[in-house]
């Protein structure tokens, strides 16, 4: 069994409203899978629909070998869930949130305690064991979250944007902990709109978008086809691309994002715009990056 | 419409989940228990000895004898209710606590049911510590008569039951916190009033006697009354079946606007 999620044409409509539009993916077991796309482009309905919260309009939908419309249980009992809202019980302090949320997967109590002071241990919790939940860090909140899906030892860990709201330090420690995972052979999945956190994390990525997939692949393969290897940024530019591509002899792509400028073109082809942009506009060479595939995929215009 | 109509599907984990509910109270209890303990002694005190010397009943009984069988049935109603239907509502739509229950093998049914059974048992201890209230002031109260007193625990169970199974069935309703303010002037104070537990509702006009016979709270002091007095007649049958076919009726709404409520 290599494939851990399976969805064939699997859609979801609230009314008139197609949130999942007839998609098809899917995640092999022990990688990390990344579902991206902008707010509202039907990556928490996609994930709602794996974890048997929403049922589906159409298609089929199969978790660790089960499908979802009629074994809900079964694979609510195999998979982890680190939910985008910090839902961890308030009335309950660290320890025994763990405690109480491990009982709920039917553990024995010996397995419990060994499981909970595990957890702690590996999510560097166990100093605040006692502590009441809103006297926590966002980034211990998170790790607490992460730690409480992981307590029935789950084949599969669904990350609906886990370091949301972090500051950078946490967020490179939780995502140590779920390299550390990759490397136990945890499949993940993972939804985010952090490309960092895609490019850092992810095997492989589909960018959504109005419901459907956008593309399908490996981070860099997805920024060598979309992008290429480097952006040449411009700002307050927006005025001088004609004439900039009438003394061209090759053609480029380029988008304008307000007063900036990026420009797509082979490496060599971007040395020569280099050359000829005035130093007054402030030009820069980088490396192209997920990020990039991002914005050229799912457009700029703002979603809400 | 097919979910909303589908076979309940109750396990195990409803029991996780009261003992969830237990963990907490017991997290709690002594910071709570000081408020809950003091009351029944107050209300006894101040309506059964305060109020009672200027109320002379018709059946010649002390009125706090009259008030025992109503304080049994209205306090575990009120705790029933806070618990299910206050607790439920910051539960479901304020700590996100459902939503992360159900993320594990517990269904909609399960945690609706571990939280009916919570508030059955608030309801339970509640009416159970008030009888013994009664016993340690029996001395000037009378108001426990007979062994038969002991079954008021079991009438305590059923209307728990049935309270938290209409409060869970608002609470899956209810879209702000303000909402509880219909469950509690429309459907609890006007059953609290036409209890028959402060007063004999056999003055009021013919119409609200009507309605009194048709809530449930009445029938739970009825019951209460009868244990108390060891008077146990026929029409306690009545009084049971009713609370029961209300009592079912309730938790099946409450699965159902439940599932209506977290199913998206």
């Amino acid at each position: 069994m290599n494939i851990a999620i399976n969805a064939s044409n699997l859609s979801k409509h609230f009314g008139n409203i197609v949130a999942v539009d007839n998609i098809n993916f899917s995640v092999h077991r022990g990688e990390c899978f990344g579902l991206l796309g902008p707010n509202g482009a039907g990556k928490s309905s996609t994930i709602r629909m794996i974890t048997c919260s929403s049922p589906l309009t159409s298609g089929q939908l199969i978790v660790h070998g089960l499908n979802v419309n009629n074994e809900q249980r079964s694979i609510k009992s195999h998979i982890g869930i680190v939910p985008q809202n910090d839902n961890l019980d308030p009335d309950l302090p660290v320890k025994q949130n763990l405690e109480v949320y491990a009982r709920y997967y039917g553990l024995n109590k010996q397995l419990i305690r060994r499981r909970v002071e595990e957890q702690l241990e590996i999510f560097e919790l166990s100093d605040r064991a006692n502590s009441p939940i809103h006297s926590l860090s966002g980034g211990m909140r998170r790790r607490l979250l992460i730690a409480r899906a992981l307590l029935h030892n789950p084949s599969i860990l669904i990350l609906d944007e886990p370091t949301v709201g972090l500051d950078p330090q946490a967020r490179h420690i939780v995502w140590q902990q779920l390299r550390q995972l990759t490397k136990n052979g945890v499949t993940q999945v993972l939804t985010t709109h952090y490309m960092d956190e895609a490019e850092q994390l992810c095997d492989r990525i589909i960018v959504i978008n109005h419901g459907k997939i956008l593309a399908k692949a490996k981070p860099q393969e997805l920024i060598q086809q979309y992008v290429g290897n480097n952006v040449l940024e411009i700002q307050n530019f927006s005025n001088g691309i004609e004439l900039l591509k009438r003394s061209l002899d090759f053609t480029i792509e380029y988008e304008i994002f307000g007063d900036k400028t990026n420009i797509y073109a082979s490496d060599d082809n971007l040395l020569t715009i280099s050359a000829k942009i005035k130093i007054s506009n402030k030009s820069n060479l980088r490396k192209a990056n997920l990020e990039d595939v991002f914005l050229r995929l799912t457009g700029r215009r703002l979603v809400e | 419409m097919n979910l909303i109509l589908s076979r309940p599907n109750i396990s195990i984990s409803s029991l996780y989940v009261w003992q969830r509910h237990r963990d907490v109270f017991f997290k709690i209890w002594k910071t709570e228990s000081l408020g809950i303990g003091l009351e029944p002694w107050i209300v006894i005190l101040a309506m059964g000895f305060g109020l009672g010397q200027f109320v002379t009943l018709d059946s010649g009984e002390k009125y706090v004898q009259f008030l025992a069988p109503g304080l049994m049935a209205m306090f575990p109603m009120f705790a029933a209710i806070f618990e299910c239907g206050w607790g439920a509502f910051m539960r479901i739509s304020m700590h996100g606590t459902y939503e992360a229950i159900l993320n594990t093998p517990a269904s909609i049914e399960d945690i609706t049911t571990g939280d009916i059974l919570w508030g059955t048992t608030r309801a339970t201890l509640n009416a159970t510590y008030i009888l013994i209230v009664l016993l340690i002031l029996n001395h000037w109260t009378d108001a426990v008569n007979s062994p038969y007193a002991i079954g008021i625990v079991f009438v305590a169970i059923l209307q728990g039951f049935l309270f938290s199974s209409i409060a869970i069935a608002f609470a899956a309703l209810a879209r702000a916190m303000s909402h509880f303010g219909y469950l509690f002037n429309i459907i609890v104070m006007p059953m609290f009033w036409l209890s028959g537990g402060f007063f004999p509702i056999n003055e009021l006009p013919e119409w609200a006697q009507n309605i009194a016979w048709f809530l449930p709270l009445i029938h739970s002091v009825e019951l209460n009354r009868a244990l108390l007095n060891g008077n146990l007649t026929l029409n306690m049958i009545g009084d049971f079946f009713w609370l029961a076919i209300v009592a079912i009726a309730f938790y099946a709404i409450a699965l159902v606007l439940m599932r209506r409520r977290l199913i998206v």
